[in-house]
């Protein structure tokens, strides 16, 4: 890691969104350390994009607060990057004015290196119109990183994409954060995308955080390790078995986890601590490391 | 017996010739009809005498006046109505308050047809030049404000937010984000008010003028010159027309990015497939 000024870190204090008299996020209180990968995971609507946006500074807490790097955040996070699903590009302008989007001075070469390190330097200067999906979202990512965010938040970034292109950009997006050592926030609906990239996996239900589960597998990670399947299934069980359908058997956390290797150890939070209240009431009997789902480990 | 062959033509010319036929057919029969005297002249002059009108006309440098004139007309409105509704539109497009106080006082009088301000138009200006200029600037402003107002408020909120996520001021999120982005309504907004700024022009001019083409026609009837008439109504077809490709040209040219408006590489014919 090549780290000139460490990742941004993040403080969030009895953070409260309210919709409309409804509850999105109801006190949510959670420290990442600068440098970490965390990934959130949940069920559609459970407020992860609001909880992004609370970070990003673009909507404002009804309660409680975020602090970065120690200081309150009142306005717009200029720390933070968003790359949103929608890679949200200006068709009007080519490939590299978007990344170079609001920049001053002589950030042209920069961002050919930038779209160099993406693949698409050839494409500079091409209108969005002509790009695929994919690399519409490599655009997206080039246009995050040309500024060296300290913080990236990143919005089910690839949610759009197919299956190739999504580990290609998972690994992109993995090297990218080895080489910069910003702190990095990903939303997504793939189980096994956060387990592939995070290193902290946290399960939002109901506006809380329900699970706070560690991430300490080798990198590169692979899918059908048996740890990588292990980890896998038992975060699907804990959203599955969310809102009271939890007929079906369950294992705690702790069972499971402890198979996986810790190896850089460095997560600030105790293995799979439960940060809500359900992990006791949960019976553990099955078999771990079922090939249960794994591979299909898209939620909707 | 060897089967008569018609010529053979290339398909795609064929199909770009099948259109002109009826045209050409009717245009024949007109002649041929005029000039056996079963259209009387006076009626519908043949087609040949309208062409023939139409150069003496020429030649005379009457039409030139008039169609500068005329010419000169729309275009001073079309820029005094069209600047104002695009100054309007961004005003209120962009600030809430100012489409408050003065966006329903707008929508009350877009329903005016401009046309029939005529009688109070004429007893303001009389029927120098300000009465035409005035009325071909009021027909432009609406569609003009009304798309440019549009245009602004249709924007992907969603591209204004990562503006502000990527650190730029309003002023930048308005050139780089709101302007671009409505200007396809915008150039829409022109392409409509120039086909308005000719109604009313025709109109304006063969009530209230002493020059233009829509004074050509009115003076010809007086004097039973069908011709010339039929040549005006002609003319303010073709005016009409190289008015729209103008705008046209100009979407082309402001908007290449739109791939609606995208050069299809046709130089490079598609490869065909692998056999
Ligand atoms: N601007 C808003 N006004 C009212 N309600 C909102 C607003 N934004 C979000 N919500 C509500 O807040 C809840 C959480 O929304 P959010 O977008 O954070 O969900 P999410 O977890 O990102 O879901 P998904 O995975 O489907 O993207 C939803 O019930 C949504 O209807
Ligand atoms: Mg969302």
């Amino acid at each position: 890691m090549s780290t000139t000024t460490p990742g941004t870190s993040l403080q969030l204090v009895e953070l409260t969104k309210t919709y409309a008299g409804r509850p999105v996020l109801s006190a949510i209180d959670l420290a990442v350390d600068g440098g970490h990968f965390v990934a959130i995971v949940g069920r559609s609507g459970c407020g992860k994009s609001t909880l992004l946006r609370l970070l990003s500074g673009l909507e404002a807490p009804c309660d409680g607060g975020v602090l970065v790097n120690g200081e309150p955040l009142r306005s717009v996070n200029l720390h933070a990057r968003i790359m949103f699903q929608d890679g949200r590009l200006l068709p009007w302008k080519s490939v590299l004015d978007n990344v170079g989007l609001g920049l001053r001075g002589d950030w042209r070469s920069r961002g050919l290196e930038v779209l160099r390190h993406v693949g698409l330097h050839e494409r500079a200067g091409d209108w969005i119109a002509r790009l695929s999906g994919g690399q519409r979202q490599r655009v997206a990512l080039a246009k995050a990183l040309i500024t060296q965010p300290r913080l990236m938040l990143l919005d089910e970034p690839l949610g759009a994409l197919d299956a190739l292109t999504r580990i290609e950009m998972q690994q992109l997006i993995e090297n990218l954060w080895l080489e910069e050592g910003f702190t990095s926030i990903l939303v997504t609906h793939d189980v096994e995308e956060a387990v592939t990239l995070a290193d902290r996996i946290l399960v939002l239900e109901e506006g809380r955080i329900a699970r706070d589960f560690r991430n300490d597998l080798q990198r590169p990670r692979r899918r059908g390790d048996p740890g990588f399947s292990q980890l896998t299934a038992e975060i699907l069980d804990t959203i599955l078995t969310q809102g009271g359908q939890g007929s079906a058997p369950q294992k705690t956390a702790d069972h499971a986890t402890e198979a996986v290797t810790p190896e850089h150890g460095h997560s600030p939070r105790p293995t799979g601590q439960p940060a809500g209240a359900r992990g006791s009431e949960r019976s553990d009997s099955p078999p771990i490391g079922e090939p249960s789902g794994a591979l299909t480990a898209q939620l909707q | 017996m060897a089967r008569f062959q018609p010529f053979q033509l290339n398909p795609r010319l064929k199909r770009s010739l099948i259109p002109w036929l009826v045209p050409l057919l009717l245009l024949v029969l007109w002649q041929l009809l005029a000039s056996r005297g079963v259209i009387p002249t006076r009626i519908l002059p043949a087609p040949s005498a309208i062409a023939l009108a139409a150069i003496n006309m020429g030649r005379s440098g009457e039409l030139w006046g008039h169609l500068s004139i005329s010419a000169g007309r729309a275009g001073v409105g079309f820029l005094i109505g069209a600047s104002l509704g695009l100054l309007f539109g961004l005003i209120n497009g962009l600030m809430p308050r100012a489409e408050l106080l003065l966006d329903s006082s707008f929508q009350m009088l877009r329903n005016i047809p401009p046309l029939a301000m005529i009688p109070l138009v004429i007893l303001w200006f009389g029927i120098g030049e300000e009465a035409r200029v005035f009325l071909v600037s009021v027909g432009v402003f609406f569609p003009v404000y009304l798309n440019t107002f549009h245009g602004i408020r249709s924007i992907d909120p969603g591209l204004i937010e990562m503006g502000k996520v990527y650190g730029l001021s309003p002023w930048q999120i308005v050139t780089n984000i709101v302007l671009p982005g409505a200007t396809p309504s915008i150039l829409v907004g022109v392409r409509f008010s120039l086909g308005i700024a000719w109604i009313i022009l025709i109109v304006g001019e063969q009530i209230a003028a002493n020059s233009g083409i829509g004074y050509m026609a009115m003076n010809a009837r007086e004097f039973m010159q069908t011709d010339i008439i039929v040549f005006s109504i002609i003319l303010y077809a073709l005016l009409g027309k190289l008015s729209d490709s103008m705008a046209r040209g100009l979407e082309h040219r402001l908007l290449p990015w739109h791939p609606n408006f995208q050069r299809t590489a046709k130089a490079v014919p598609s490869k065909p497939a692998i056999s």
